[in-house]
């Protein structure tokens, strides 16, 4: 399986590989860490003509938390968001999640702005940045422009990211006091895609009250789906089994999965609730902790 | 089209190398079919079985994720790299050997350079973190307990006479 | 004889080029002005060819040729029939065999229409984009059922259906047995093996030498001797005109064996006309089509018993999946016929199966052979039994277990060697004690799952027991030769896939010839050093070319004896052979170094005396009887999530039989590679084909083999019961690791879930987590 001819380009500076991307369009990939465009290259399901490989622009990489949010560039590898445990410290969806992202081997090369640029729907950084409402920054030659993660992701595979653009950042607000995230999914073997996978962000109040629920799932739609909405009930409330219960049944039925090779679109819709059930009961208990 | 061709200067096993090579030629292909360095194996081509692992810098790579031009300027190692230059096998070698931790043979080059990266890293791992670090690498043959048993070995050798 | 290495862990001779990268695999094998091969597969699975152009293929820079059927010209023909029908009354059989490339119809999603010949594999890639079909799509049959159907699309158009073959056999009489059971139990089940899949795929090196008229062909086949046989016969040379190479090979499991495939067909004829050599190497993608598969069976079985459990007859009525074509003939189903049987009495017995044409790849034996199949439905059948009598699952097998004075137990119905099914010998029970023992069985089933469930964790046990018919002929044979500077020499025709050949069979060597192992060297799979056999499958290796290495060496050994008496004027009995010298007893400094009297063995003056041969050289050959019987108990504890369905093994067990044993390192390793291959099948890998044919998950990241985190550690444990059927003893175990995986986790997670309250019954392999909940939500929700 070799991939068909095409013309590489080593860019030389962000500037270079933006104002090359303008010239050849959807004609052109960027080639970041490869681990997924490499494969789809291969097997001939990708065809670029031209491939703008990025990994020499080391301004794009590295995680900033100076500032009030978490700045992650684009081209921050796997590893390297592993390595560094202030920054797991304080994104507890990313420590949980990112040992299930494929092997080590992947996660060497492999970049955040990659897998988000791709957006496979069972991926779990995509869910995990709407759960968490990250900001894009999205450069061109033209000029810069920034959008939530809910409207990044448009459909299967694809995000709006237009054909002179490259996604540069993404920035995650830092979390928030008495609060607490936990990711979880369900996989045939891990590092396998998933089947479904659930991110709970829960704050409390004073009283353990639940004042904000955020919730994402990844593997049950063409996208990574926001189903926040389902979590309205436990709003206010201590989030007792029975509150939680309520969330997870609401979670089921905003979903509809449509099943794939390992699992049926019940399976899938069963394992959601049970996710949602487990995730939220951790992440209140973690809110719980960090008071 | 014409084949797009680059120059590239890359170390392997400490040797420098400099080749002409065309963009698309998959990294694992340069090592074996170019540079001749045929331990290195091909199992899918798409990343999931871990016979073409290499080190890169250091960190293990699938080199049939890499395309030759990517590995400009870095070092590699390879299975072949491994033995002393007398010969002498390295001690996660002479486990495998020693527990006979490779039946066919075919996935242990990609095993090797796998857990010779972790080992580095995690000297004195327990049975489960040793199991985790293999699960990306495919092996049909063993049933993986002989090449767990090698790795606890080598780790414990490798300790004893860092 | 010493026996210093024979029945020790003696580390392998082949491991050291294999860790340092320096072993030689096919595609490793480099040759100048090698040319490349990639062939044009067909996407769909069942079609009419009207017209292949391959013209513009044909420009494309770097293409050297491209070739079609029609190109192969009278070379073209369908392959042999590898095994023959068996001779059992009433058999129908409709051979049909795979071709070179395509001529008028596809019959599966991958058979080869076209063949690319180019500077690179790349290019060559490129070029077939550039090939236009012209083809009418036909409805694929998919469906067993649907297959016989009288609407059904016929896959080959000159047979009025899709049966590929119908046997019969019967041993006693079921129905007067069933009249007289006490419960009758009938159930469906099915079973799907899976693909091989070892880590490397298939691949052919063809070098046509025009000036020596040799042809050269490296390919990763475990029958190196059949292929050259047959390539001769193709091409029209003799058969010492052409050598085939089995180099190291990554894994065979069966489907290596399978010949003629349409790649080594091709390349060897490419090669002589364009006069270079050709490599193809199998794509992963490929390898999900090109290389044969071991599918599925339907099986709709009823078994009469007694109120105490005993088995008075089993009638059984199967579909096999035999897919396009059938060129294996009818071992796949037979084996699952025969193995059903299992190590119990079963008095009477009544098997009927229909192998179905598919358009799906080829079915051919993958580890296993179709035993699976077979096992899968005793074991369920026994399982299911238990809980209408209220016996405990193991009790009912031991209820049932051939004694052991009853061998060579006859079963009578005809098996894959065409002999009446015979088992050699056996000592079941012990099997099953030692292995209930290891498991810690009754505690288990007393103590520890009681509290596990009041905690609300799912943990269930399994045992599982099954025969494997090893060791068949026709025969293999050895060439031993002790060569002047004191090393020994072996070569022999089977191949090599990781057992350990080049080890295990110098052990054999080195205690008869009072040498160190590591100073024998085997030769295996080359058919200029050895050129006659079978092959490597089947479980056999050990067994019969094992045999044939120990006769040859036995025969050398007599020839140093003979010659040493001679010089040392002495009896052969005074003389003793160890660390290479003959040496007379009790006088250690009165020796002659092997190597030394090799050399005399070689007169350059005087004459070979009549009725000898020159040099300390033998061969020999071993061909068994029949097939010696190896048998053994699986048992694992396993939990499992009773929400998400996840699976989690906590231990497995593994006692085993398989008569005397020459490397027990070796052995345990295969056991191991074996259950880990059985985990797969039944749980993790399943090939999912929608109907049209297409197979949905053709990638190693959705077609699931189990990793260092699916596969647990296992315990191992033996006993020993020699065949009588051969000089050493030896059963084989190639197999056995992969045979009862699949009943056991039925059986286990059955207990888990504590289905049989819920009268949920597990009746089908693979299962996974999505599978469990839709079966067992069905009894919630009806």
């Amino acid at each position: 399986m070799k991939p068909a001819p095409f013309k590489y380009i080593a860019a030389s500076s962000l500037d270079h590989a933006l104002s090359l991307k303008a010239e050849y369009g959807d004609d052109a990939r960027f080639l970041a860490g490869g681990q997924s465009l490499i494969p789809a290259m291969n097997f001939r399901l990708a065809r670029p003509s031209v491939l703008i490989d990025i990994n020499s622009l080391n301004d794009l990489a590295g995680i900033d938390r100076s500032g009030r949010e978490i700045r992650i560039g684009a081209l921050t590898r796997y590893c390297d968001l592993e390595r560094d445990s202030d920054f797991l410290k304080a994104c507890s969806l990313f420590a949980d999640a990112l040992p299930h992202i494929a092997h080590p081997q992947i996660r060497n090369r492999g970049t955040i702005g990659g897998n988000l640029s791709h957006a496979d729907p069972a991926s779990e950084l995509p869910a995990i940045a709407v759960a968490m409402e990250a900001r894009m920054r999205i450069k061109s030659s033209a000029g810069e422009r920034q959008m939530a993660a809910s409207e990044f992701f448009v459909g299967l595979l694809s995000t709006d990211i237009q054909p002179d653009e490259m996604l540069v950042e993404i920035a995650f607000p830092s979390p928030k006091p008495r609060s607490g995230a936990c990711f979880m999914e369900v996989a045939r073997r891990r590092g396998d895609f998933a089947l479904a996978g659930f991110a709970a962000m829960v704050t409390l109040d004073e009283a353990q009250r639940c004042t904000n629920l955020r919730l994402a799932l990844c593997g049950v739609g063409e996208t990574a789906v926001d189903a926040s909405h389902a979590g309205f009930s436990l709003i206010g409330q201590p989030c007792i089994p029975e509150a939680i219960e309520a969330v997870a049944t609401g979670v089921r039925e905003a979903i509809a999965p449509s099943g794939n090779v390992h699992a049926s679109p019940d399976y899938q819709r069963h394992i959601a609730g049970v996710l949602a059930m487990r995730a939220i009961g951790t992440a209140y208990q973690r809110a719980i902790h960090a008071a | 089209m014409q084949p797009d061709r680059h120059d590239i200067e890359l170390e392997v096993n400490g040797t420098t190398y400099r080749r002409g090579v065309e963009s698309r030629t998959l990294l694992s292909d340069f090592l074996r079919h170019e540079l001749l360095l045929a331990g290195t194996h091909v199992g899918c081509e798409h990343g999931v079985c871990g016979a073409c692992t290499i080190l890169v810098d250091g960190a293990p790579v699938r080199s049939c994720l890499m395309l030759a031009v990517q590995a400009n300027g870095h070092a590699l190692s390879t299975v072949e790299g491994l033995a002393a230059d007398s010969g002498e096998l390295h001690p996660i070698q002479k486990a495998m050997h020693d527990h006979h931790g490779l039946q066919c043979g075919y996935c242990t080059p990609g095993i090797l350079m796998t857990m010779t990266a972790f080992l580095k890293e995690n000297p004195a791992p327990s049975e489960d973190e040793v199991r985790e670090a293999l699960s990306g690498n495919l092996c049909r043959c063993t049933g993986y307990q002989n090449i767990v048993d090698a790795m606890m070995a080598a780790a414990q050798a490798m300790r004893a006479t860092p | 004889m010493t026996t210093r290495f024979f029945g020790a862990p003696i580390k392998r001779n082949e491991d050291k080029k294999l860790l340092t990268g320096q072993a030689l695999f096919i595609d490793d094998v480099e040759l100048p002005g090698m040319l490349h091969a990639a062939f044009l597969r067909s996407q769909v699975a069942h079609a009419r060819v009207r017209h292949i152009d391959v013209a513009k293929a044909r420009k494309h820079p770097g293409v050297v040729a491209v070739y079609t059927a029609d190109d192969l010209g009278a070379y073209w023909q369908p392959g042999p029939v590898l095994v023959p029908p068996p001779p059992i009354a009433g058999v129908v059989v409709n051979p049909r065999t795979q071709v070179p490339l395509v001529k008028e119809k596809v019959r599966h999603v991958g058979e080869p229409l076209a063949i690319v010949i180019a500077e690179s594999r790349y290019i060559a890639e490129d070029a077939l984009d550039e090939i236009e079909i012209d083809f009418d799509v036909l409805p694929a049959v998919v469906d067993l059922e649907k297959g016989l159907g009288t609407s059904s699309a016929h896959v080959h158009d000159d047979l009025a259906s899709n049966v590929a073959a119908h046997v019969h056999q019967t041993k006693g009489d079921y129905r007067s047995a069933a009249a007289k059971a006490d419960l009758v139990l009938k159930r469906r089940f099915r079973y799907e093996h899976g693909i091989s899949s070892p880590i490397e795929t298939r691949g052919v090196v063809a070098q046509w030498n025009a000036r020596a008229s040799q042809m050269t062909v490296w390919d990763t086949t475990q029958a190196p001797v059949f292929v050259r046989n047959g390539l001769a016969a193709m091409l029209g040379l003799g058969e010492r005109q052409v050598r085939v190479i089995a180099p190291f090979v990554g894994g065979g499991f069966g489907p290596k064996i399978m010949m003629f495939y349409p790649e080594e067909v091709c390349l060897p004829w490419i090669s002589m006309r364009l006069n270079r050599p050709v490599k193809w190497i199998e794509d992963r993608l490929e390898h999900f089509f090109a290389t044969t598969h071991e599918r599925g069976q339907i099986h709709d079985a009823e078994i009469a018993l007694d109120r105490q459990g005993r088995i008075l007859g089993i009638k059984d009525v199967f579909l096999h999946d035999t897919g396009a074509y059938n060129p294996y003939g009818l071992t796949v189903p037979i084996n699952s016929q025969c193995t059903l049987l299992g190590p119990y009495v079963v008095p009477a017995y009544d098997s009927t199966f229909t192998a179905v044409f598919t358009n799906l790849p080829i079915v051919t034996p993958y580890r296993g052979a179709g035993r699976q199949h077979g096992v899968f439905v005793i074991e369920r059948l026994l399982d299911l039994a238990a809980r209408e009598l209220n016996i405990d699952p193991a009790e009912i097998r031991r209820r049932n277990l051939i004694p052991p004075d009853a061998f060579p137990f006859k079963n009578e119905i005809i098996y894959q060697d065409f002999q009446p099914l015979e088992y050699d010998s056996g000592n079941y029970e012990p099997v099953l004690d030692k292995a209930l023992e290891i498991i810690g069985y009754d505690q288990f089933i007393k103590r520890d799952q009681p509290k596990l469930r009041a905690e609300g964790r799912c943990v269930g046990v399994g045992i599982a027991c099954y025969v494997e018919g090893t060791g068949i002929g026709p025969y293999e044979g050895a060439k031993v030769q002790v060569q002047t500077n004191g090393k020994v020499s072996v070569a022999t025709g089977i191949g090599t896939q990781g057992q350990g050949h080049f080890t295990s069979f110098a052990q054999i060597v080195a205690d008869q010839l009072g040498v160190d192992v590591t100073e024998v060297d085997i030769v295996t799979g080359d058919t200029d050093q050895f050129y006659w056999g079978a092959g490597t499958f089947a479980s056999r290796g050990a067994v019969v070319a094992g045999n044939a290495v120990n006769e040859a060496s036995r025969v050398v050994r007599q020839k140093a004896l003979k010659l040493a008496s001679d010089a040392f004027e002495c009896a052969e009995d005074d003389l003793v052979i160890a660390d290479g010298k003959v040496s007379i007893v009790g006088i250690p400094q009165k020796f002659i170094r092997l190597g030394e009297l090799a050399q005399r063995a070689n007169p350059m003056r005087g004459a070979v005396k009549p009725g000898t041969e020159p040099g300390l050289e033998s061969t020999q050959y071993f061909g068994p009887p029949s097939g010696a019987t190896a048998n053994g108990v699986h048992a694992v504890i396993l939990e499992i999530d009773p929400l998400t369905f996840e699976l989690k093994i906590l231990k497995y067990v593994v006692v085993h039989d398989c008569g005397t044993v020459i490397n027990p390192m070796i052995l345990a390793g295969q056991i191991h590679g074996g259950v880990a291959q059985g985990i797969g099948n039944a749980f993790y890998e399943k090939l999912s084909f929608d109907d049209q044919g297409q197979l949905l998950n053709a990638s190693l990241a959705d077609y699931l083999l189990p990793t260092a985190l699916e596969v647990p550690r296992m315990e191992l444990d033996h006993t020993t019961t020699p065949s009588p059927l051969n000089p050493l003893g030896i059963k084989g175990a190639g197999e056995a690791g992969a045979i009862p995986v699949g009943p056991l986790f039925a059986q286990a997670i059955e207990n888990a879930l504590d289905l049989a309250q819920k009268k949920i019954e597990l009746l089908e392999i693979p299962l996974s987590p999505s599978r469990l909940f839709e079966l067992t939500r069905k009894a919630d929700h009806p």
